[in-house]
């Protein structure tokens, strides 16, 4: 409670814009003035009393597919970072704590992932696999953990020569003790500041991938998604899909704000 | 053997081990389609006749090491195969858009790297002013928003509110240089938003670490001018750095080209994969994803050499 007295401005501005898009995506059926796929009116109806953002391509309500996405959206992503941070760290303290053969054969299969833009394996798994949200959410976190691992290693490489992880193998406790016990409490700092920067890019991929028609596929309502269905209508003046696209960036700069702060914290700077 | 060659050999080696692993987990990719393949793009209602002419277009009565032999040797004299959605040449198909996105990625980039290295540099000097925060909250937000946002917020700006710059970059081969320059100048300015914010970031750091060193220090310390100390002293020893920057930024330009080119309507190869993975072409996805991979893979292992070479204490080992 201290520590957020003490933090900064900008820090303060980024836990709202999280705290907000949370309880927005917790409550959507509450919040949310008609359903994610009711017809209201007209297509790109003006704002009005009737839908205070307008419609879109169909004729549903923009706010309640604003406040429905939040929901998908921030649920897909926040599942896959889960998953990769998961797979991720395991695999890299393994790794750390294993050392010989089995670091070296996960590196190099994570170098070689490494190797290839994620977008263009994503593609390419999505044209083969076909798109639903359980290989989408796989395929991220796959590619997502390859950074988490490096990560995770190198972290764990340095907490691993400290006298108490010395004490607990002389103790006789296995791997997974000394994984939990011993080395996760230690990496925990580093850890969470790099889940709020694996879920911007985790959540940024997503809705750019839904954006090229391969994310979540329609009706449901996801940013990405909904920016494509109403990119026709810039032409006409009508800015509906810069609403959708701020919201995507509106929770990144957010995340990225409270991120900032913990770096700067980890780093040791603050005093 | 010199010591500096000798490790670019052996980044060289590894670059192209890599591009041929990946070949092979292209290639396996189909291998893995659940059930047969021709069954699964053609429909479950397709007729003996076109499952065969399928099989035999996709050469699959061979066997999978043969296959990959064949595609991977077809792929390197230039002949992709036909494209399943309209019987084409692929390479017919990628060859223009190829030029395409390479004509956006250099446009940007001949705009992005002078920028993003003058202003990280600035950065760097004047760090902890009122002009290095402006600098850095605008590159955060850029870095947080997605590419299609920056799209068209300049779309709203330029082609809707002040109809300067048309929204659909076309372009065709007719056209004159100026012509294409004021098509693409849209998608280019997003590119260029985008990836100078990581340059720029990066740069700034770079320079900072090598402004931090002791030897800087001394040469403040003997009262040396300021222009003096950052040509002679930190110039040269951040060049290693910032090239490496330059190079995994150009990479990271020829992925982001993808997004960029969907907004804009622009036929390159971006454009093509992602047609073709919503239409299942595979011998397209194939061939368009490994050009793409080869060209991402290249750029990253010419960082790695560059900044090698441009490292004085490597080219210095030579002697030794």
């Amino acid at each position: 409670m201290n520590l957020l007295i003490k933090s900064p401005l900008s820090a303060r501005i980024g836990l709202c814009i999280v705290l907000f898009n949370i309880i927005v995506a917790i409550f959507a059926p509450l919040i949310a003035p008609y359903s994610e796929t009711e017809v209201v009116g007209d297509v790109w109806e003006q704002m009005s009393g009737n839908s205070l953002l307008g419609t879109d391509h169909l004729g549903r309500d923009l706010m309640s597919r604003l406040i429905f996405g939040a929901r998908n959206t921030i649920a897909l992503a926040f599942i896959t970072t889960m998953l990769s941070f998961l797979s991720g760290t395991t695999l890299g303290f393994v790794a750390a704590v294993k050392g010989g053969w089995i670091d070296n054969l996960f590196s190099r299969i994570i170098d070689i992932i490494m190797a290839f833009p994620t977008l263009i394996f994503a593609l390419m798994i999505l044209s083969v696999m076909g798109s639903s949200v359980m290989i989408l959410i796989v395929t991220i976190a796959i590619l997502d953990s390859t950074r988490v691992y490096r990560l995770a290693r190198a972290v764990a490489m340095d907490i691993e020569v400290m006298d108490f992880v010395e004490v607990a193998r002389l103790r006789g406790e296995g791997l997974w003790w000394i994984m939990r016990r011993e080395i996760l409490p230690n990496a925990m700092p580093s850890l969470v500041a790099e889940f709020g920067l694996r879920f911007c890019f985790v959540f940024l991929f997503i809705a750019s991938l839904s954006f090229l028609g391969l994310g979540l596929q329609p009706p449901l309502a996801d940013w990405g998604g909904m920016v494509r269905e109403n990119a026709g209508a810039i032409t006409f003046g009508i800015f509906i899909p810069l609403i959708p696209a701020a919201a995507i960036a509106f929770l990144t700069v957010g995340v990225n704000l409270i991120v900032d702060w913990f770096l700067h914290l980890a780093s040791g700077m603050h005093n | 053997m010199k010591p500096v060659i000798w490790l670019i050999l052996r980044r060289a080696g590894f670059g192209f081990l890599t591009i041929i692993v990946i070949s092979l987990i292209i290639f396996i990719g189909v291998e893995l389609l659940p059930g047969d393949v021709a069954e699964t793009v053609l429909g479950q209602n397709a007729t003996q006749e076109t499952v065969e002419a399928f099989r035999k277009a996709l050469k699959l009565e061979l066997p999978p090491h043969v296959r990959y032999r064949v595609w991977l040797t077809d792929f390197v004299q230039g002949d992709f195969g036909r494209s399943l959605a309209n019987g084409r040449e692929v390479s017919g198909l990628i060859g223009w858009r190829f030029a395409n996105t390479l004509f956006l990625a250099l446009t940007t980039a001949a705009i992005a790297i002078p920028l993003s290295v003058m202003l990280g540099m600035m950065a760097a000097f004047y760090r902890n002013t009122l002009f290095d925060k402006v600098i850095s909250i605008t590159t955060l937000s850029f870095i947080s928003f997605p590419e299609f946002f920056i799209a068209y917020i300049l779309i709203t700006l330029f082609s809707v509110q002040f109809n300067i710059f048309p929204s659909m970059a076309n372009i065709n081969e007719s056209m004159t240089l100026v012509a294409k320059l004021h098509a693409i100048l849209l998608p280019a300015l997003t590119l260029t938003c985008v990836v100078t914010a990581h340059m720029m970031r990066q740069t700034r750091a770079a320079i900072i670490n090598v402004l931090a060193s002791a030897y800087i220090e001394m040469a403040e310390l003997k009262g040396i001018r300021r222009l003096r100390i950052i040509m002679r002293h930190a110039f040269p020893n951040s060049l290693s750095p910032v090239i490496n920057v330059v190079a995994l930024n150009l990479a990271y330009l020829i992925v982001g080209v993808v997004i960029v080119e969907v907004v804009f309507v622009y036929p390159g190869l971006g454009q093509l994969l992602v047609d073709s993975v919503s239409k299942r072409d595979i011998p397209v996805v194939q061939a368009s994803g490994l050009i793409f991979a080869g060209a991402y893979i290249s750029l990253n292992m010419m960082a790695d050499i560059l900044s090698m070479l441009a490292n004085p204490r490597l080219r210095q080992s030579q002697t030794s």
